[in-house]
């Protein structure tokens, strides 16, 4: 009798399960995008079947009582989707989701910035969005991988999880100039971008003066930032030199490393050099 | 008929007759203008002559003010016209003269002094030039002479150019979400001081190109009131260098017209940077920068373009500072002569009066144009 009653209880609860797995009008609760399935039309006789969705509608002739076939890619687009079985006079309805399918297959990456000063705390930013074959962003968790490698050899790696879809991290710049390459990685897919770290604001500004013939001739040391990096070309060295009160002044691009200007020559002057808001030597000129 | 119909009916009938007044009997500056005659007066007086100078250059009458110059063997009429227009393009070339003034300075029996004040009408605003004439009597009229300033000659030289400039590739249409596009230019504004005028609230600054590449400048301030609504918004136009290359720094100035600083609680600052193809040259030296204090306060120096190719238009910006390094007044000046490599052309920055004695320190910036070529 024991026995019995368990049959029964199980069968009730297999039955409750399956009805939960199909709609009223026998679409399966879920569907995987793009994934071919088919459906039970109860009643015999001709209908019209309407599916209705994101961005995607599909209307088919079925014959009730068999079986409908949708082959693969029929539904696309990760959503709720309507279902409206029209037949005869009446009409019945039924809903489903479509879900992303489970296999990454893209991936987009937003890396920034595309350029930025060496030796800057979290500085760079990547963030992933996980998307299936057919552009649907994959919500449940997947594990990623970012790597960001400088030509020199040196490699950060971060690794993390997507959540709803989406995964991001953060990276220090290195103190050495150049063209990073930063990656990320779910599964076989990666998808890289390109990071310019570039020279920070110069340090140790220092000028030397010559006298070239009746003109006095100013010209830096190679500019480097604090890490010993190259300042880039074009970067502007303004020369300012201070007369008896009158006030002479050039912003020169720096070429080649350095920054060179021909000025007036007056015994007595005092000559200043600086770029942006960074301020180098200062030299009394009393030839 | 009410009074509004009586004001009106009046209106149109007195504008007719000034019309049919001034159609019969023209005045002769009317006929001049309309072509149809020359504006030209009596030369019985020193300041008949150079008024009537002043109206043939302004008619752009060359041949006939040439002809009338008492000093004309001492140059052709191509220089003369060329020392009004410039020789090389620049503001001067396309400038209309607009209006001038005429002042005695000195006179006797058979010569006199005056000065005559040009007001040319350029693309960037009114250009005011100065010359003192010498005016000498021939027979029973009065000629003028033309002080003359022939334009420099470089001499035939080659000046070495490491030519530098950038250029920029932008992302195209065709590429995925996703991809980066080239980073716009890291800008900062470094000083920002507003200041109560008599024509409204000015918003005077300083900003910085901090990254490695050129930059397009532009700030906007709005106004808050002290309830942090907005009151009003504008940015700066003319008196900044709109490029800026790296690590360069450029003042700005932004007018809120009839503005109370009395009513503004904040000011919210908006710079404004976007990439742009550049050249580093030219290199022009700001030299013999004087402070001159008032009256007729003014920053005065010359300009030297160092580079090898002429500048059509050099716009000079002058930041004014406190004792305290705090930026009290920006002032500009369109030099409208072409800068010749080389030689040096002097620019005069006028400093409001009030303002002259809280200046302590200037900086001068030069942003310059060539025609034919990019900023």
């Amino acid at each position: 009798m024991r026995f019995v009653v368990l049959l029964a209880v199980l069968a009730v609860a297999s039955m409750d399960n399956a009805l939960a797995q199909v709609d009223s009008l026998g679409f399966p609760r879920t569907v995987q995008a793009g994934s071919a399935f088919s459906v039970q039309f109860e009643g015999n006789g001709q209908g019209t079947l309407y599916i209705v969705g994101p961005g995607q509608v599909l209307k088919r002739d079925v014959r009730l009582g068999e079986t409908t076939y949708f082959s693969a890619s029929s539904l696309c687009n990760a959503g709720h989707y309507l279902a409206v079985l029209s037949a005869g006079s009446s009409s019945s309805k039924g809903e489903f989701d479509v879900l992303p399918a489970s296999k990454p297959a893209d991936v987009s990456f937003l890396a920034k910035p595309s350029r930025l000063p060496v030796g800057l705390r979290n500085g760079i930013t990547g963030a992933v969005y996980v998307f299936d074959g057919y552009h649907n962003l994959i919500a449940s968790p997947m594990p990623v991988q970012f790597e960001l490698a400088n030509p020199s050899g040196g490699t950060q790696t971060r690794s993390t999880v997507t959540r709803y879809g989406a995964a991001w991290t953060e990276f220090d710049s290195t103190p050495q100039q150049g063209v990073d390459k930063f990656l990320a990685r779910i599964g076989d897919i990666t998808s890289s971008r390109i990071v310019r770290q570039v020279p920070g604001d110069p340090c140790g500004l220092k000028m030397s003066a010559t006298q070239a013939g009746e003109k006095l001739h100013l010209v830096t040391e190679p500019v480097r930032d604090c890490s010993g990096n190259s300042v880039p070309d074009g970067t502007i060295v303004t020369f300012t030199q201070t007369y008896r009160g009158a006030q002479s002044t050039v912003d020169v691009p720096l070429k080649r490393g350095i920054a060179e200007v021909e000025m007036p020559s007056h015994a007595g002057a005092t000559i200043s050099v600086a770029s942006g808001v960074v301020l180098g030597n200062q030299i009394q000129w009393e030839r | 008929m009410n009074k509004g119909g009586l004001l009106a009916a009046f209106l149109m009938a007195a504008t007719i007759a000034f019309v049919i007044i001034g159609t019969v009997w023209p005045g002769p500056a009317a006929v001049a203008y309309a072509g149809g005659g020359g504006l030209v007066g009596s030369s019985s007086t020193p300041e008949g002559a150079a008024t009537n100078l002043g109206n043939e250059i302004r008619s752009r009458d060359w041949d006939k003010a040439y002809a009338g110059l008492a000093n004309k063997a001492q140059f052709t009429e191509q220089e003369f016209i060329h020392d009004l227009t410039g020789y090389y393009p620049s503001l001067r070339s396309n400038a209309t003269l607009d209006n001038f003034e005429v002042f005695p300075l000195h006179s006797d029996n058979s010569e006199a002094q005056v000065r005559m004040k040009l007001f040319w009408s350029t693309v960037v605003g009114t250009s005011v030039s100065t010359r003192d004439l010498r005016i000498v009597r021939s027979g029973d009229h009065w000629a003028p002479e033309w002080p003359i300033v022939k334009e420099a000659v470089v001499p035939p030289q080659v000046i070495p150019v490491n030519y530098l400039r950038w250029d920029v590739v932008y992302r195209g249409p065709g590429d995925d979400w996703g991809v980066q596009d080239v980073e716009e230019p890291h800008v900062r504004i470094i000083d920002m001081n507003p200041v109560e005028r008599a024509d409204g609230v000015v918003i005077l600054g300083e900003i910085l190109n901090e990254d490695v590449v050129p930059a397009y400048v532009s700030v906007a301030a709005t106004l808050l009131s002290k309830s942090q609504a907005t009151i009003a918004t504008e940015g700066s136009f003319d008196k900044i260098s709109h490029l800026l290359l790296p690590k360069q720094v450029t003042p700005f100035f932004i007018l809120f017209p009839d503005a109370s600083l009395s009513d503004v609680g904040s000011v919210r600052m908006t710079p404004f940077s976007t990439l742009i193809p550049a050249s580093a040259d030219p290199v022009i030296e700001v030299d013999n920068e004087n402070l001159n204090p008032a009256p007729d306060a003014s920053l005065t120096g010359q300009l030297i373009n160092q580079s090898g190719r002429p500048v059509s238009v050099a716009h000079v910006l002058g930041t004014f500072y406190n004792k305290s390094g705090q930026v009290v007044w920006v002032a500009d000046e369109y030099v409208d002569r072409a800068l010749l490599p080389q030689t040096p052309v002097p620019f005069n920055i006028h400093i409001p009066e009030d303002l002259a004695k809280n200046i302590s320190s200037q900086r001068t910036v030069v942003a310059s144009y060539s025609f034919g070529g990019s900023i």
